[in-house]
C-alpha cells in the first residue's frame, strides 16, 4: 500500500485502539466511572444532549461569541498589519512586542476585563480578540513581505490603478500566509472564548463544562467537552484543509 | 529555521516567530529605543486614564500599582504563593522538555512515526485544553500535581513538534558526513544532530516554557488555593483591584523578560544567516 | 531620421540621493529606431537595468529627458510598452493560460478575441501542452516563456528584456534567443534587451550598446549587419568571432574597473 495511505492507516488505527482501550478498561473498572465515563457514554451523552435542545442557548452564547471575536480579529489584524508595514519606523518597534506577545498569558487579563465590562459577553470577545488579533496582524506582515517587488513592478508595466493592484497582485499573492494566520486566528478565538468562559462566566459551553464539573455531574461535562472539542478539531480541520488546497496549487513540483 | 518568512518546523508556527534582522546601525537603533520610550509612555498613559476613568474599580493605576507592589514583595504571603506557581512550573517545563525532546528526536529520526503523529499533535495543539482540565484535576486531584499535569499539557507538545521539525529538517548530507566519519549512533545525536538542530529547538523549548506557565497559571486560576493564579483571581473576588493589578503586571514583565532572555540565547547560541 | 526614431534618450542622468550621493547613470544620449533590436551589454552594476527602468518610466531620470513615440515620459509606464524582467514575475496562483490573459483584463476586448489573442500567445512560445499547468509545475525557461507570452498578447510597440535568460543554461539560452527573434519578426516591435552575454548580444541584435562601468554611459556602437532572417546558427558565421572579440575588447577594461570597485 502506498506510504500516504500507512500513515493514514495507522493513525486511524492508533485513534481508534486508544478509544477502545479506554472504553474497555472503563467498562472493566479498571478507571473509576468517577473519573471517567467510558467513550460511549461520552458520545450518548453528547447526542442526547444536543438532540434535547438543552445545550442550545450555551451553543448559541458560545459560538456567536466566538465568530464575533474571529471577524473582529481579523479585521483589526489585517488592517493594523498594513498600516505597520507601510511604516518602517513603527514597524521597528512593534516588531519585539510582537515576536513577545504570545509569551504572555492572556487569560490573566481576563478578570481585569470582567472588572471593567461587566460579566457578559464583552469580556469574552475582548479576550477572544486579544489572543487571535496578534496571529492575524504577523501573518499579514508575514504576507505582505513575501511579495515578490518584480510582481509590484508588473502592475506598474500593465499600468493597473492602485486598488486593482491591490486586489489582483498584493492580495493574491499574500493569501497563503494570510489564510495561515487566519487558521491560528479561529484556534485562538476558540479558545479564548472557552478558557474565558470556563474560568468565570455565567453562560456558554464553558461555563456548562465548568458548572458540570462543580455539580459532579461527569455525564454532562463529558458530553459538553466532547462535543466542544469535537467542534474545535473539525472546524480547524476544515480550515487546515482549505489552506492545503490553497498551497498545493501554487507549490507542486 | 524558524524565520517568518523561512521555512517553519512545521505548519502555522512560522507565524508565532518573528525573526528580528541583524544588529542595526546606531542612528536607526536610537530611533527606536525612543520610538520604544514612547510606546511605553502611551502604555502608561491609557493604563492610567482607564484606571482613574474607572475609579480603581477594574484596574488599579500605574503608580499605585507599583507602591502596591513594592509592598507586596515584602510580604511572605507574596512569596509563599509565588513560590508554589514556580515550583508546579519549573517541575512542569522540565517534565514537558526532557519528555518533548525525547519525542521529537523519536518522530524525527523514525520518520513514519513522525508523519503518522504530526497532524495529531498539531491538532492538540489547537484545541482548548482548558476543557479537558476538569479529567486532570479527577484523575489527580486538587493539588500540585494536577498543576503540573496541566502545565505539562500545554507544553510539551509544541516542544515535541519543534523538535520534530527540526530534526526532519537536517539537511541529508550532514548524516552522510556523520557515516562517512564513522561515528557511533550517540555521538552522530551529539555532535550533529542537536548542534545542527539546536535553534529550532530552543524556539521550540522557549514558546514550551510560556505555555507551561499559561497552563499552571490557568489551572491555579480555576482550582487551587495558591499560587500567583489564585490570588489573581482571588484579588479579583475580593475586590482587591490592586493586587490583581499587581499580579498581572508581575506575571507581565516575568513572562516578556523570561522570553527576552530565551531570543537572545537563542540567537548567541546559533546565529542566524540575514 | 526624426519620424523613424523610436525611443530617445536626451543627456539622461539617474542619481540616487545618499549618503552618499551614487551617480548611477549617464549621461545617456541615445536613440532606437522603430523596429531596431538593440541589445546593451556593460559590467555588472554598470546601470543597465537602471537603464531599462528609465525607458518604461518605471524611474524616473534626474536629470534629461526620455521620449516614447515622439511623447516625453512622466511617472507611468506609457501603453504600448511590454516589459520582461530577470526575476520570474509569473504570478504562482493563475494557472499559465491566465497569466498570459492577466494584460488583457483591462483591454476592454471581448471575451472572444481575448481567448484568440492569448491561445495564439500561448502557442506561439510553445506552451499549449501547459497551459492549464500552474507556474510551480514549470522549469525556469517556461516560467520566462510565460512571461514572454503574457507580454506578447498586449501587442507592445516596444519590447524591454532585462536579462530574461539570465537563470537559464546556454543550450535552453541559445533555443530562447531564436524564440524572441520569431517574436521579433512577427510584432514588428522594437526591441531592447540587456544582457551580460557577450555572444546573445552579438547574436541577436541589429546594433549593440557597450555600457561603461558605474556611471554607466555608452562607450561603443556596433552595428552588427546581420539580416533580418537570422537565427542561432549565426554564431557559426566569421564576422560573429570578430564582433564577439571586439565587444570584449571594449568592456574588458570596464569590467576590471567594476569588479575592482566590487573587491
Amino acid at each position: 500500500m502506498k506510504r500516504r495511505h500507512a500513515i493514514v492507516f495507522v493513525r486511524i488505527a492508533v485513534l481508534a485502539g486508544s478509544i477502545i482501550f479506554l472504553e474497555v478498561c472503563c467498562r472493566a473498572g479498571i478507571i473509576d466511572p468517577l473519573t471517567v465515563i467510558p467513550p460511549s457514554e461520552m458520545f450518548a451523552s453528547m447526542i442526547d444532549r444536543v438532540g434535547s435542545g438543552e445545550m442550545n442557548a450555551s451553543i448559541m452564547s458560545t459560538f456567536s461569541t466566538i465568530v464575533f471575536a474571529f471577524v473582529l480579529a481579523i479585521g483589526f489584524g489585517i488592517l493594523a498589519g498594513a498600516l505597520i508595514h507601510r511604516s518602517p519606523r513603527l514597524r521597528d518597534v512593534v516588531d519585539p512586542l510582537l515576536a513577545s506577545y504570545y509569551s504572555v498569558p492572556t487569560f490573566i487579563f481576563y478578570p481585569l476585563l470582567v472588572a471593567l465590562l461587566g460579566l457578559g459577553k464583552a469580556p469574552l470577545v475582548v479576550l477572544g480578540v486579544l489572543s487571535a488579533a496578534p496571529a492575524v496582524m504577523i501573518s499579514t506582515l508575514s504576507g505582505l513581505d513575501g511579495i515578490s517587488p518584480v510582481l509590484i513592478k508588473l502592475a506598474r508595466v500593465h499600468r493597473l490603478s492602485p486598488a486593482r493592484t491591490f486586489s489582483w497582485i498584493v492580495l493574491p499573492a499574500a493569501l497563503p500566509r494570510l489564510f495561515t494566520g487566519l487558521k491560528l486566528a479561529l484556534s485562538y478565538a476558540l479558545i479564548g472564548v472557552i478558557a474565558g468562559e470556563f474560568i468565570l462566566s455565567g453562560t456558554g459551553l464553558g461555563y456548562d463544562i465548568s458548572f458540570a464539573y462543580q455539580s459532579f455531574d461527569n455525564r454532562a461535562m463529558y458530553g459538553t467537552m466532547l462535543f466542544v472539542l469535537s467542534i474545535a478539531v473539525i472546524s480547524n480541520g476544515f480550515l487546515y484543509a482549505w489552506e492545503g488546497r490553497l498551497a498545493r496549487r501554487r507549490s507542486r513540483g | 529555521m524558524g524565520g517568518a518568512t523561512g521555512a517553519a518546523p512545521f505548519e502555522g508556527m512560522s507565524d508565532l516567530l518573528l525573526e528580528d534582522a541583524q544588529p542595526r546601525p546606531t542612528p536607526r537603533r536610537r530611533v527606536r529605543a525612543f520610538d520604544t520610550f514612547l510606546l511605553v509612555l502611551t502604555v502608561l498613559a491609557l493604563w492610567q486614564t482607564i484606571g482613574s476613568w474607572t475609579k480603581g474599580v477594574a484596574v488599579s493605576p500605574p503608580w499605585q500599582t507599583l507602591v502596591y507592589l513594592s509592598g507586596l514583595l515584602r510580604t511572605w504571603m507574596f512569596w509563599d504563593h509565588a513560590a508554589a506557581t514556580l515550583a508546579a512550573f519549573l517541575l512542569a517545563f522540565l517534565l514537558s522538555a526532557l519528555i518533548g525532546l525525547a519525542l521529537g528526536l523519536l518522530f524525527g529520526v523514525r520518520r513514519f512515526a513522525g508523519d503518522v503523529a504530526e497532524p495529531l499533535l498539531a491538532g492538540f495543539y489547537t484545541i482548548p485544553k482548558v476543557t479537558l482540565y476538569p479529567v486532570v484535576l479527577l484523575i489527580f486531584g486538587l493539588g500540585l500535581s494536577a498543576k503540573i499535569a496541566f502545565g505539562v499539557m500545554h507544553g510539551l507538545v509544541p516542544i515535541t513538534l519543534f523538535t520534530l521539525g527540526a530534526v526532519r529538517n537536517l539537511s541529508p548530507v550532514l548524516i552522510r558526513t556523520a557515516k562517512v566519519l564513522h561515528l557511533s549512533s550517540g555521538r552522530t545525536i551529539l555532535w550533529i544532530l542537536v548542534p545542527a538542530c539546536l535553534g529550532d529547538i530552543l524556539n521550540g523549548l522557549r514558546i514550551g516554557f510560556s505555555l507551561s506557565l499559561l497552563g499552571v497559571l490557568i489551572g491555579e486560576m480555576f482550582s487551587s488555593q495558591r499560587g500567583l493564579g489564585f490570588l489573581l483571581v482571588n484579588g479579583m473576588a475580593q475586590h482587591n483591584v490592586p493586587l490583581s493589578t499587581a499580579i498581572v503586571t508581575v506575571i507581565v514583565v516575568v513572562a516578556i523578560a523570561a522570553n527576552t532572555a530565551m531570543l537572545r540565547l537563542g540567537r548567541w547560541t546559533a546565529p542566524r544567516p540575514a | 531620421m526624426a519620424s523613424e526614431s523610436h525611443v530617445e534618450l536626451n543627456e539622461v542622468v539617474r542619481q540616487y540621493d545618499g549618503p552618499p550621493a551614487i551617480q548611477a547613470l549617464g549621461p545617456i544620449d541615445l536613440v532606437i529606431d522603430r523596429g531596431e533590436f538593440f541589445s546593451i551589454v556593460g559590467p555588472s552594476g554598470c546601470g543597465k537595468s537602471t537603464l531599462l527602468d528609465v525607458v518604461c518610466g518605471l524611474a524616473q531620470p534626474t536629470s534629461g529627458s526620455v521620449r516614447f513615440e515622439g511623447k516625453e515620459l512622466c511617472a507611468e509606464v506609457p501603453e504600448g510598452v511590454g516589459v520582461v524582467f530577470q526575476e520570474d514575475s509569473s504570478m504562482p496562483w493563475l494557472s499559465v493560460r491566465q497569466n498570459v490573459a492577466f494584460g488583457l483584463r483591462t483591454s476592454g476586448l471581448s471575451k472572444k478575441q481575448m481567448t484568440e489573442r492569448v491561445d495564439h500567445a500561448v502557442g506561439f512560445m510553445g506552451l499549449a501542452q501547459f497551459a492549464d499547468h500552474y507556474p510551480a509545475q514549470l522549469s525556469g525557461g517556461m516560467r520566462q516563456r510565460v512571461c514572454i507570452a503574457r507580454t506578447l498578447v498586449l501587442r507592445p510597440r516596444l519590447i524591454l528584456l532585462d536579462e530574461p535568460f539570465g537563470a537559464l543554461d546556454q543550450q535552453t539560452r541559445l533555443l530562447m534567443g531564436d524564440e524572441l527573434l520569431r517574436l521579433w519578426r512577427e510584432t514588428g516591435a522594437t526591441v531592447l534587451l540587456i544582457t551580460h552575454a557577450l555572444d546573445e548580444a552579438a547574436m541577436l541584435s541589429d546594433r549593440v550598446g557597450v555600457m561603461s562601468a558605474r556611471p554607466g554611459r555608452f562607450i561603443d556602437m556596433i552595428e552588427t549587419g546581420w539580416p533580418r532572417d537570422r537565427d542561432s546558427r549565426v554564431v557559426s558565421d566569421r564576422e560573429f568571432g570578430a564582433l564577439t572579440a571586439r565587444l570584449w575588447s571594449s568592456l574588458r577594461e570596464e569590467s576590471l574597473k567594476a569588479m575592482g570597485r566590487a573587491a
